[in-house]
């Protein structure tokens, strides 16, 4: 027996590919079986595998495990069920069954597969977290309790609401047609939105445990790649998403501390950013040039580029960031935009200016409960000297902070507070 | 030393659920083989032996009647087995209490193997 350690999260990757293959086969209206043939098939697989060891090519061996379930299936229900209705013909004939079977599973088309399935669970009549929830949990492999823990949901709240979106996916019958250029024009800003919160939720997470949540930024990595592998949703907007998430994601090594803590972007050690990343995002950024449209991914691309650019904090372009802000403001504004472009402009012009422009803000009661506008007019003040003001909106933030992170960091920059004062 | 027979028990439904989701799945096979080797590291595990599937066949009685598994009354099956040494009864049950088979609710049943003494 070799001791050996099977790949992390193994099951978890190989679930997404597993699930898109059988419900190609299957029909949409039959996923729930599509996910039972998987389940059966890693059923196997630990039974065999605590015993036997984990085989040299996994992937290999849960695709011809699920393979031949899913001919058993096709073979056992073909008068009872109807299956994916293009490819029914020839899998109710025993002469196509076989070669239909092995052409779907073939590596190959799996990457386009994957992607028909993110876009049918982008569908429109779906809230936009359910759309979220259901790729994480269809495409990303994740549990029911994993999804659930993403959203900060409980499970059987979860578990209710995925019930009901996968009777709306059962609609269509078959996964989302990629040919058809219109259809996917429509749905393609609803595929890109879900994969930058999916960024967004492990890059910002409220996570009791951690600060940021690794896995999360990486399936979101994992699922712009399946968008560039295909010259349909290979779109310049596309490429900006993939700019802007490979920037960020470099930074992730930096982002926290060794005791679990979060880094503000101005204090990280910039040698610990991932030099392979920001390469990869420079090389997306040149590839989002393509088109006419400048959507917020590009500016936000840009300003992680004006980032990445810089060796040391002090050596940054803040008068870039500040007009990248400008023109973010014009197509997509927000009063989060309009603050991070007001600590933008602190560091450009001074602490004083940025706090003139936190009280510009438009819409400020909007984010009375974020706890980043505390933290950052906090920011100002403490830097203007202004210690009282300071730790009183410290302390605002903290009853606003969503982690234990988040506490930790507010907490200490109340201790600043203090300690300032006594040695004043 | 004196040998063991582990026999794996569970019921098939609890089985199953120990792939309910892919993340259990991975956690439960790598319960499985750190237990696996730290019974071969401590040199108790003779031969790691052979998962069963299911449902089988029982066969019975003088008119040979063949009925489908799971078997008599028990609603659990022998999910696999494994020969382990140790010193006693007493050592190869508390080596059992470790296996991960107990934590999503089913047993080792620890057997010694007779042996012939001469």
């Amino acid at each position: 027996m070799e001791p050996d350690e099977a790949a992390e999260h193994l099951f978890r990757r190989e679930s997404g590919r597993l699930v898109a293959v059988l419900t190609r086969l299957f029909g949409i209206h039959n996923l729930a079986l599509a996910e039972d043939v998987v389940q059966d098939a890693f059923c196997r697989a630990l039974e065999t595998w605590k015993f036997h060891g984990v085989p040299k090519n996994p992937s290999a061996w849960l695709m011809t495990t699920a393979k031949h379930r899913a001919l058993d299936v096709l073979r056992r229900e073909a008068t009872a069920r109807r299956f994916a209705p293009d490819l029914r013909p020839f899998l109710e004939s025993e002469w196509t069954v076989t070669q239909v079977v092995e052409e779907v599973f073939d590596a190959g088309g799996i990457t386009d597969i994957q992607l028909r399935m993110m876009f049918s669970c982008a569908h429109p009549q779906l809230p936009e977290e359910t759309r979220l929830a259901l790729i994480l949990h269809l495409v990303c492999g994740f549990g029911m309790d994993e999804t659930a823990a993403a959203f900060l949901k409980n499970t059987a709240a979860m578990q209710k609401r995925l019930r009901r979106a996968k009777t709306t996916l059962a609609q269509s019958k078959e996964l989302f047609d990629l040919s058809g250029a219109h259809d996917v024009a429509a749905r393609l800003p609803a595929v890109t939105r879900a994969v930058y919160l999916l960024f967004n939720e492990g890059y910002h997470g409220a996570s009791a445990e951690s600060p940021v949540r690794v896995e999360l930024c990486a399936e979101a990595l994992r699922l712009v790649s399946l968008l560039l592998a295909n010259p349909v949703t290979s779109t310049p907007t596309s490429h900006a998403l993939a700019a802007l998430l490979h920037f960020l994601a470099a930074r992730l090594p930096g982002r926290v501390d060794a005791a679990g803590d979060l880094v503000l972007l101005v204090d990280q050690n910039r040698s610990h950013w991932d030099a392979a990343l920001i390469a990869e995002g420079w090389r997306q950024l040149e590839l989002s040039a393509g088109g006419t449209e400048v959507t917020p991914y590009h500016i936000e691309a840009a300003i992680a580029s004006v980032h990445a650019a810089a060796r040391r904090t002090e050596e940054t372009n803040w008068g870039a960031i500040v007009s990248l802000y400008d023109t973010l403001m014009r197509i997509q504004p927000s009063p989060v935009v309009a603050l991070n472009r007001a600590v933008a402009v602190a560091q450009h012009e001074g602490p004083a200016r940025g706090l003139e422009e936190i009280e510009r803000i438009d819409d400020r009661r909007r984010l009375s409960r974020y706890p980043f506008y505390y933290s950052a007019r906090g920011e100002f003040e403490y830097r203007l000297g202004r210690l009282r003001d300071a730790r009183r909106d410290f302390e605002g933030a903290l009853t606003l902070a969503r982690s234990p992170a988040e506490r930790r960091f507010l907490e200490g920059r109340i201790q600043d507070c203090h300690g300032s004062t006594r040695t004043a | 030393m004196p040998e063991f027979v582990f026999l794996y028990r569970n019921t098939p439904e609890a089985i199953r659920e120990a792939s309910g989701s892919p993340e259990r799945a991975q956690q439960s096979m790598q319960k499985w083989r750190a237990w696996f080797k730290d019974l071969g590291d401590k040199g108790h595990l003779k031969n790691i032996g052979q998962p069963l599937d299911h449902p089988g066949k029982v066969v019975a009685g003088k008119a040979k009647t063949v009925t489908d598994g799971p078997y008599a009354e028990t609603k659990d099956v022998v999910g696999g087995f494994s020969i382990v040494e140790a010193r006693d009864l007493n050592q190869a049950a508390q080596l059992a209490s470790g296996c991960p088979v107990t934590d999503n609710g089913g047993s080792v049943e620890v057997r010694p193997v007779m042996r012939l003494e001469m």
